[in-house]
């Protein structure tokens, strides 16, 4: 298994009339090829921007990536001509959207927006590529798929919207699928299937994907290793098992202790964390959580941890140890 | 989608029933009809009588909007003023294309006065329209994808500018540039009067190059309005998010803007260009009179001029009806374009 | 600050950016934007032009025929030459540049009263009133406005006689262009009040005024009418250019406003008969109609921008 992503440094701007909002702070991380990584976060903390702008599909101007490397099988994403990059899209690595009402075209038919990558990227004709489209919504769990081809998007329900979004990322058998919330906009039931669904596609396919969420009961179902992000930083990287178990930072901490648990007395209050998201206008002096840590000291409000490697596979930016109330 | 072409089929029946209204009124308030009926000379007193009977002029309002309407060959007048009506009337009916006769040419048929010049008109319309659409469609889509570049900002003060004359303007600009000036500098000039200079007869290379300032008159103002709106469409569907998802399936960027955007994008634009008739028809307005081509416009102008009613609220008609028309096949389009309305 | 529920809310300091007043928020957003902020100088300029330039010259000097001196070209005499019946031109152009701007500002006013009036009821009231108001505003949407305005001006021009005004004289056709461009223009305001009307009526505030017994025509005029007002506001500024536009049309074609009171538009009467001797005869004034209309759409769009950034149409 080799490395199939490596991101170093990435640091994501946008330019707006109030100002500039730094999305993306340094973020470096790598991926294994087959594995899967959920990354994690609140609304607004930068997750889908920093997977978006891989590859490069933030519009720029006002958006800009001001500084680091996208290495995808030792080739720099960030660098590649728009025409490289074409082929690596949608060929190489396929991304599922947000929201499936929207990121489907509503005037041309499901077949078409399947049939297309298709003929983008492999020699195939009009008739091989409407066989795989429907090889593709059969294994997708779209029955009767002949019709289907012909239908428009919003002739289909969510649940099958988003089945559809999968077929198309996953047209050409891409080495890694990108899944940016594709179940936030989707009822719970609908949700578990789609999870289900990806489990199986795994199974059979072997793609790495990097699951964007911040549904942490989605996280622990799917994930192989979880990735925190806060405010546009990285603050914690580790096996699933273990950010459940020994969750380090205290931002993990809260999310965790935020959620409802069927394991606890039902009168137990949950305990949201308090404040709020920092402004991303103003670039942050010290730790961007400090403001609502509950473990917070006085350098954590002027310097801003690293993230550094704590033990095999496990990193953390914090200076406190959460498990002893102590200084790290 | 039959629903709905006939549910806009239906809605149609009222608003043509209004329009007819609002003219038929406007044609009674324009003035005395019998002034000059009698031909030149100021009609005489028993003349006035029987005319009035004779164009049903004594009848109440809805009766003679009735008349107006679908004639009165169905009912009998009362010529003689003895109050026993026993003439069949002879007039058919604004829906039987009978518009009453023409003032100014003797007695002609509305009508035909008026399906003469047509042809004309639309010589000078429908190369506009053309020429309006592409011109649009190509500044504004180039503008949107190259937005914030000076040639964007150059192209929309140009456009700005365009749309804030008065087509009289542009046309006398465009006259005093190529035909005037050229023909000063010894350049190949432009013809600025009808539509074929008659010593050299009616060829359709003449008629072509007496068209060519009437139409670049009427097409500049649409063009730069409809240019900016194309590429603040194109702006806006670029940015959804199937655009995005499009990129990211690694299609070709020509197939994203030409297929996946162009394609959403022709939605608005289509409806628009449904509502450009009534400019188009004023542009030919202006235009016909400055550059004295003989269509309807000009002939609206000249009949207005000497009172000649019949030709006059004719053309109105004609003219409301096909907006009417016009709109209600826009919208049919739109219907059948747009799959979310298509298959219901 | 700790609330009863043990919850803490973030102090002020921690949430985003202050909040700005609506006033600032439009001048910061109206200040960006160039474009406006030249066209309010350019007819800010214009308007100075058409109204103290009348202490310069006087409207006997403007109307004063010479056929002496008809056709002159521009000279220091007569910086904009003279016309066919030998008048000065500047002076015309001062004079009727005060007509012109009056038409258009007025006919925008009939427009405002009609329109927003058509459009409140329809979007209050809903229903039959509105599907009746509705098909009578596209009834007159259908019928191309300058056929039927020319008709009217035919019909109507001459019913109004001289009016006398501050000691000079008016051509009544000026009122009647000024009521027939008002009257065929509304539809477009109509409809912008009646969406307006439509949304604004389900909102809460509407509800709560009705339950505590406030009267309709209260509800409208002071709870949803305020509400409204930047698209009124919007659509009413580039109206003004569309009425000097159309007002020119009219007079253009001669049945617009009668000489001898000016209107830039009437000037370039039959200016393209001309066009190879007297270039000068439609120059200066279609270029101050380009220039003041130019300057209310930039205005307009600044406005558009300013009030309601959410809206781009054009």
């Amino acid at each position: 298994m080799g490395t199939l992503l490596e991101v170093e440094g990435l640091r994501v701007r946008f330019h707006t009339t109030e100002g500039v909002v730094h999305a993306v702070n340094g973020i470096s991380y790598s991926m294994q090829e087959g594995e899967t990584v959920a990354l994690v976060g609140e609304s607004g903390c930068g997750k889908s921007v920093s997977m978006m702008s891989i590859l490069r599909l933030i519009p720029c101007p006002p958006g800009e990536v001001a500084e680091g490397r996208a290495l995808f099988g030792r080739r720099d994403l960030l660098q590649l001509e728009e025409a490289e990059l074409e082929r690596i899209r949608g060929g190489q690595i396929g991304m599922v959207f947000q929201d499936p009402m929207t990121s489907l075209n509503p005037v041309l038919t499901i077949g078409r927006q399947i049939t297309e990558t298709l003929r983008a990227h492999t020699s195939s004709d009009a008739a091989s590529a409407r066989t795989r489209a429907l090889e593709l919504l059969d294994m997708v769990g779209l029955p009767a798929a002949e019709d289907r081809l012909q239908d428009y998007p919003h002739q289909f329900s969510g649940g099958m919207r988003q089945r559809a979004m999968i077929a198309m990322a996953l047209a050409c058998s891409p080495k890694l699928l990108i899944a940016d919330e594709p179940t936030t906009a989707l009822d719970v039931t609908i949700q578990a299937q789609i999870v289900e669904l990806a489990l199986q596609l795994r199974e059979r396919l072997g793609m790495a994907i990097i699951w964007i969420t911040h549904d942490l009961g989605v996280v622990a179902g799917l994930a192989d290793r979880v990735l925190v992000m806060y405010a546009g930083y990285l603050v914690e990287e580790a096996p699933v098992h273990e950010l459940f178990a020994r969750p380090w930072h205290p931002y993990t901490l809260s999310l965790l202790a935020a959620l409802p648990r069927v394991d606890r007395p039902r009168s137990s209050r949950l305990k949201p964390i308090p404040g709020s998201p920092p402004n991303l206008l103003a670039e942050a002096h010290g730790c961007p959580f400090a403001p609502r840590c509950d473990f917070v000291m006085d350098r954590c409000r002027t310097e801003n941890p690293p993230l550094v490697q704590i033990e095999a596979g496990r990193k953390l930016a914090c200076w406190a140890n959460v498990e002893t109330g102590q200084p790290r | 989608m039959g629903r709905y072409i006939l549910r806009r089929v239906l809605q149609a029946i009222p608003l043509l029933f209004i329009i007819s209204v609002v003219i038929f009124a406007l044609m009674m308030s324009a003035g005395d009809p019998l002034a000059t009926m009698g031909g030149r000379r100021a009609t005489r007193p028993s003349d006035r009588e029987r005319l009035t009977r004779q164009l049903g002029l004594d009848k109440p309002l809805h009766v003679q909007y009735l008349y107006w309407l679908i004639g009165n060959d169905w009912d009998k007048l009362d010529l003689d003023g003895d109050g026993i009506p026993e003439t069949a009337g002879r007039r058919l009916g604004v829906l039987r294309g009978d518009f009453g006769t023409s003032l100014v040419n003797r007695g002609r048929p509305a009508l035909e006065v008026i399906w003469e010049r047509l042809p004309n008109t639309l010589l000078l319309m429908v190369p506009a329209e053309i020429v309006i659409i592409l011109g649009a469609l190509l500044v504004g889509i180039y503008s949107a994808l190259r937005q914030y570049s000076w040639l964007d900002h150059a192209m929309t003060t140009l456009s700005f500018i365009g749309y804030s004359m008065p087509i009289f303007f542009i046309a006398l600009i465009s006259m005093y540039i190529f035909a005037v000036l050229f023909k000063r500098w010894g350049l190949p000039y432009l013809p600025t009067i009808g539509m074929f200079d008659p010593t050299v007869g009616r060829s359709t290379l003449e008629v072509m190059r007496h068209m060519v300032l009437p139409v670049f008159s009427i097409a500049t103002i649409s063009l730069a309005g409809y240019s900016r709106y194309i590429r603040s469409t194109m702006l806006e569907v670029l940015s959804q998010d199937y655009i995005r998802t499009a990129k990211a399936k690694g299609l070709p960027r020509r197939e994203v803007v030409l297929i996946h955007a162009l394609k959403n994008a022709s939605l608005p634009i289509v409806t628009v260009v449904g509502l450009d008739l009534p400019f188009l028809l004023a542009g030919a307005l202006v235009t016909e009179s400055i550059f004295a081509w003989p269509g309807m416009g000009r002939l609206f102008i000249d009949h207005l001029e000497r009172t000649d009613l019949s030709v006059v609220m004719g053309i109105l008609l004609l003219i409301s009806l096909a907006v009417v028309t016009f709109q209600l096949l826009t919208d049919i389009a739109y219907a059948w374009l747009d799959p979310r309305i298509r298959f219901d | 600050m700790d609330t009863a529920a043990g919850l803490s809310l973030p102090r002020l300091e921690e949430l985003e950016a202050p909040p700005l007043s609506l006033a600032q928020l439009f001048w910061r957003r109206f200040r960006r934007h160039n474009m406006a902020l030249v066209g309010v100088v350019v007819l800010a300029l214009l308007s100075l032009y058409a109204v103290f330039g009348s202490f310069l010259q006087t409207e006997a000097y403007a109307n004063l025929t010479e056929t002496g001196l008809r056709l002159q070209s521009p000279s220091a005499a007569h910086p904009f030459g003279t016309d066919t019946v030998g008048r000065d031109i500047l002076a015309r152009t001062i004079y009727g540049g005060q007509i012109s701007l009056l038409i258009g500002l007025s006919a925008m006013l009939v427009e405002l009263v009609i329109g927003v009036s058509v459009g409140a009821l329809a979007g209050y009231y809903g229903k039959a009133l509105d599907s009746l108001l509705m098909r009578i505003t596209e009834a007159w949407l259908n019928i191309p406005a300058l056929f039927l305005l020319l008709i009217m001006a035919k019909t109507f021009g001459g019913r109004i006689p001289d009016i006398q005004l501050l000691g000079r004289s008016f051509s009544g056709s000026v009122v009647v262009i000024i009521l027939i461009i008002g009257l065929t223009s509304w539809m477009y305001l109509a409809r912008i009040v009646r969406a307006e009307f439509l949304s604004l009526k389900e909102q809460d505030f509407v509800l709560a005024a009705r339950a505590t017994g406030t009267r309709n025509l209260a509800i409208i005029l002071q709870h949803i009418l305020p509400n409204s007002v930047a698209p009124i506001v919007v659509a009413a500024t580039l109206s003004v250019g569309n009425a000097i536009l159309t007002e020119s049309y009219i007079s253009f074609l001669g049945l617009g406003v009668q000489p001898p009171t000016a209107t830039w538009g009437n000037m370039l009467q039959g200016a393209h008969g001309y066009i190879e001797q007297a270039p000068w005869l439609w120059i200066f004034p279609g270029t101050l109609i380009l220039l003041t209309v130019l300057s209310i759409n930039f205005i307009g769009d600044g406005l558009r921008d300013a009030l309601d950034p959410r809206s781009r149409a054009v």
